[in-house]
């Protein structure tokens, strides 16, 4: 078998270029856990379903089990690892899932993080329904989603409070 | 006890490690370790006839590849039946790779080595596997009809067989009992398959170093996997160590061990001399895992014209899948803790259970006691419909009351005990969840119902885990137990444990779990019993080494240890402050020194004259350092229960199912931390709602499971999940010294039999089995029955 053809992308990932030579099928999730050594994106399903491998491509949620990373190329990237503001404090969506136990093996979480900062950027107070249709696309076999839900009306409250 | 923090809802310590993205999970470690995969059979029951690799020999990054005929002769051996029985008298194993019959589709055939997963892949898909297909064996009824043969030497496919029988107070069998009945019923349940399915498979990443081999493994037991990769790979135990890092979910599948990965991988790192590391992907965790649940039971009942149960005849066709590593657990937790709540007369369970060509079956959160509840629960419902009774009123009839514990069921119990109830109040259990759901009240309309369903679980069983601690000189306190996490709070329960028996800050615990090497002793998380049996043992640590900071504190203070206490990491004088000792001094003068670090610990050397010079600095029968090691080993089971109440809705035209509200009355004894035991509450109902709705595996007439991934595996989303109102009841366990039972299954136990409870009294039909989909009441509706 030959050797693979490699393509080189550069990628802004949690506000720092990379340059990367990637083959056409390597998929962003196993660049960013692998090749970048990001491993808080999570892979649960690698078929697009259960959402661990959430992140922010350009602000906007996307699988990264379903995406080539030779497609990123030129966009700017948020993980799990990108979502506190630095200097040890956590972002209040991250607060607000300790505070209201929305976590408990911590897979899905890094998913349903970034899933849930992209939904308060568009909509900084959802209802009940919104917050439960904006998280519909996220499986978690922990938590039966109770505090889940109650975590992302709590950090609307904190950002709220932060702006 | 100073710092109360026992029974506090205290913020999880391990979470900002899990929110930034700082999680340890078996995939993140290893970057560069050699990726191993799997060529699998696609056939559900096949020989192999040949293996051709030729094709693959020339894929870039190719490492190894390896059959069943590479492997040493301990390595390929069967893998090891987990707990044997006297009633599993066909207990059969896989091979770690399949030698010439594969019996499910996904049993492991060809390991492959490759410098990454892609090029593994690569691999694996050139290699050729000539099978010739024999006839599968699919379902319990097939596999009862003993046509075809999953082992050709397993007659009728029956690998275990058991009658167990109590009879009724006035000594007679039930058979007898039911026949002379005021009143009898007799009727069929179905539970399909379902799955654990963590997000996280199974994960095993080995490194060898000529001496010593360290494995990760995303386990729920590391020092059972310990003993056998050292037992199958020759190496001595104290060369070996298991780590459990952060594991994404277990509920029960990952208690399998040691799964053929777990040997071959580490086997492969031995023989390479290189680290290798094998990630399950979701559609191998769905074909080569383990399932539960399915079972065909068939029911007699005998009873008065009150409702009170006279006699109980249970038979039950069990579908164990190809092998049986775990025995015969599942069937036996069904026959066993079917009886929930009640007092039932006379009482006789038989089960069979057999191969199919499927998917083996081991404990999945609840392990048997779902479908025992349900037989129990839809025997009640059955009862109060025939009687004209409030079904709530029922199940009163038969409770057994508080002043009947400790209450003895006559039978033995999945840990070989009996199986005798500690504690608890149910009467006063049903009142609370009838006020918190509202039974007396509910308006009942035509798609609109309510049910009820109530079980007993038996948690924390043996034979032990043991707790150490340790005090170091800068104060801190390291906690260590050997059974392993996967989600549940354990860094934060267990060091709200230690805080409050040691009197120090939490912020000064920290607890580490599941790896060999701080505690080689353990037996694994599973049937509900780390806090009870983990924390029982690391509260016993603790006294310990609070006794001796307390006696090497007098000493120094001139003080009668009975005069101290510690607060806030600081021993003192009970009313005097002024004389004191911080922790961290107390386990500097715990340990005698020739050789100081720092000023601190100058003081504990050889001239700083703390010591008598006329006595061993280390006295006859103590040991140098803050530290003990104590193991809690539980007589039996503590027994914990349960009420739920749902109400559905049902669509007059699409049949859709919609639960409005779901109520949950939880006695686990003394809470340590209400929030975890909650949030594990919540998880269970959700499990349960995907078992009652949603979730089945889906065979094919070939063996073939048709929805093997997330698109047709039905797991419910926050959509589908009702919100939880919870209350709780705490009684506490009479057996163990914190007086707590267990909770971690507590939430899924009922939940297939309340749904059904719901919906038979939404639409007037009988709800027999379970999961129902909407397509599948639709029919019911339009069959009439």
């Amino acid at each position: 078998m030959r050797d693979e053809t490699r393509f080189e992308i550069t990628v802004t990932v949690n506000g720092a270029a990379r340059r990367l030579r990637v083959p056409a099928r390597r998929l962003l999730s196993d660049c960013l856990r692998h090749d970048l050594g990001l491993t808080g994106t999570h892979v649960g399903c690698e078929h697009g379903v259960c959402g661990c491998c959430t992140v922010l491509l350009d602000g906007r949620p996307v699988r990264s089990c379903l995406t080539f990373a030779v497609t990123v190329d030129g966009s700017k990237i948020t993980t799990v690892e990108g979502l506190a503001p630095g200097d040890g404090r956590l972002s209040p969506v991250q607060r607000a899932f300790a505070e209201c136990h929305g976590l408990q093996c911590g897979f899905c979480t890094p998913g349903f993080l970034c899933t849930v900062t992209a939904l308060l950027a568009d909509n900084p107070a959802p209802t009940e329904d919104e917050v439960l249709e904006g998280i519909s696309g996220n499986l978690c076999r922990c938590t039966g989603y109770q505090n889940i839900v109650k975590a992302v009306h709590r950090a609307a409250e904190l950002r709220a409070e932060e702006s | 006890m100073t710092t109360k923090l026992f029974g506090e809802p205290v913020q999880r310590r391990e979470d900002h490690r899990l929110l930034t993205g700082g999680g340890r999970y078996v995939d993140d470690l290893g970057r560069d370790a050699l990726a191993a995969a799997f060529v699998r059979s696609p056939h559900a029951h096949a020989r192999i006839r040949d293996i051709d690799v030729t094709a693959a020999l020339d894929v870039e990054g190719l490492v190894a590849i390896y059959t069943w005929d590479d492997l040493p002769e301990r390595v390929g051996r069967p893998l090891p039946l987990l707990i044997p029985h006297p009633a599993l008298t066909h207990g059969r194993t896989a091979l770690p790779l399949a030698r010439d019959v594969v019996r499910h589709v996904g049993e492991p055939v060809v390991m492959v080595v490759a410098t990454d997963r892609y090029a593994a892949e690569d691999v694996c898909a050139r290699i050729e596997v000539d099978y010739e297909p024999l006839k599968p064996v699919v379902g319990p009824e097939q596999a009862v009809s003993g046509v075809h043969l999953v082992h050709d030497d397993v007659p009728g496919n029956v690998g275990a067989h058991l009658v167990q029988e109590v009879p009724g107070p006035d000594g007679r069998g039930a058979r007898e009992a039911i026949e002379t009945a005021p009143h009898t019923l007799s009727f069929r349940l179905d539970i399909e398959r379902s799955a654990a399915t963590p997000l996280e498979g199974r994960g095993v990443y080995a490194r060898w170093d000529g001496r010593d081999l360290r494995v990760y493994s995303s386990t729920q037991t590391s020092t059972s996997v310990r003993m056998a990769v050292s037992a199958v790979l020759g190496v001595p135990l104290p060369q070996v160590e298991v780590i459990a890092p952060d594991v994404g979910g277990g509920f029960g599948v990952k208690i399998v061990h040691p799964w053929p990965e777990e040997i071959l991988v580490p086997w492969a790192a031995m023989t390479l001399g290189r680290e290798v590391k094998w990630t399950e992907d979701r559609r191998e965790h769905f074909v080569a895992s383990a399932h539960e649940r399915g079972q065909v039971q068939h029911v007699r009942v005998g009873f008065d014209d009150d409702g009170r149960l006279l006699g109980l005849d249970v038979t039950i066709l069990h579908d164990h899948g190809a092998y049986t590593p775990y025995g015969i657990i599942v069937p036996i937790v069904t026959s066993t803790q079917l009886l929930g709540p009640y007092k039932v007369g006379a009482y006789r369970v038989e089960f069979s259970s057999l191969y199919t060509n499927t998917v083996q079956v081991t404990p999945y959160r609840g392990a048997g006691r779902p479908q025992g509840v349900f037989c129990m629960e839809r025997t009640m419902d059955k009862i109060a419909r025939r009687l004209g009774k409030d079904r709530a009123e029922v199940r009163a009839a038969n409770f057994i009351q508080p002043e009947d514990f400790p209450y003895d069921q006559g039978m033995t119990f999945q840990d070989g005990r009996p199986l005798i109830y500690d504690s608890g109040d149910y009467p006063r259990m049903l009142r609370m969840l009838k006020e918190l759901i509202g039974w007396d009240d509910f308006e009942r309309a035509p798609g609109r119902g309510i049910g009820i369903g109530c079980y007993v679980e038996g948690t924390g069983p043996g034979p032990y885990e043991g707790g150490h601690v340790q005090i170091t000189s800068d104060g801190q306190v390291h906690v260590s137990t050997g059974l392993t996490s996967q989600g549940q709070g354990h860094e934060t329960a267990f060091a709200q444990i230690a805080a409050t028996e040691l009197g120090v800050p939490i912020e000064r615990v920290s607890v580490v779990t599941g790896d060999t090497r701080r505690l080689g002793y353990a037996v694994g998380t599973f049937a509900s019993r780390a806090a009870v049996v983990s924390g029982n043992a690391i509260a016993l640590a603790c006294r310990k080494v609070r006794e001796k900071a307390l006696r090497v504190a007098a000493d120094a203070l001139e003080a009668d240890p009975a005069d101290l206490e510690i607060t806030e990491g600081v021993v003192h004088v009970a009313g005097a402050p002024q004389a004191s000792m911080p922790l961290s001094t107390v386990a500097v003068l715990a340990n005698p020194l020739r050789y100081a670090f720092d000023e601190e610990t100058a003081r504990a050397t050889q001239f700083a004259g703390a010591a008598d010079p006329n006595r061993p600095p280390v006295a006859e029968g103590d040991e140098p350092g803050l530290e003990g090691r104590e193991f809690y080993s539980p007589i039996r089971c503590t027994f914990a229960a349960g009420m739920h109440a749902a109400i559905v809705e049902t669509d007059p035209d699409t049949a859709e199912i919609r639960i409005v509200r779901y109520a949950v009355v939880h006695d686990c004894g003394n809470l340590i931390n209400p929030m975890i035991v909650e949030g594990q509450i919540h998880g269970g109902v959700a499990q349960g709602v995907g078992g009652a709705l949603y979730e089945r595996m889906v065979y094919d007439e070939h063996g073939q499971l048709v929805n093997a991934s997330f698109m047709d595996f039905l797991m419910p989303y926050a959509t589908e999940v009702p919100h939880v109102e919870t209350a709780h009841l705490q009684t506490p366990s009479p057996l163990n010294p914190l007086g707590i039972k267990g909770a971690g299954e507590a939430g899924v136990i009922p939940v297939s039999a309340v749904v059904a409870s719901a919906l038979e009294d939404a639409e007037g039909i009988p709800i027999d089995r379970m999961p129902i989909s909407p397509s599948e009441l639709f029919h019911l509706r339009t069959s009439g029955r």
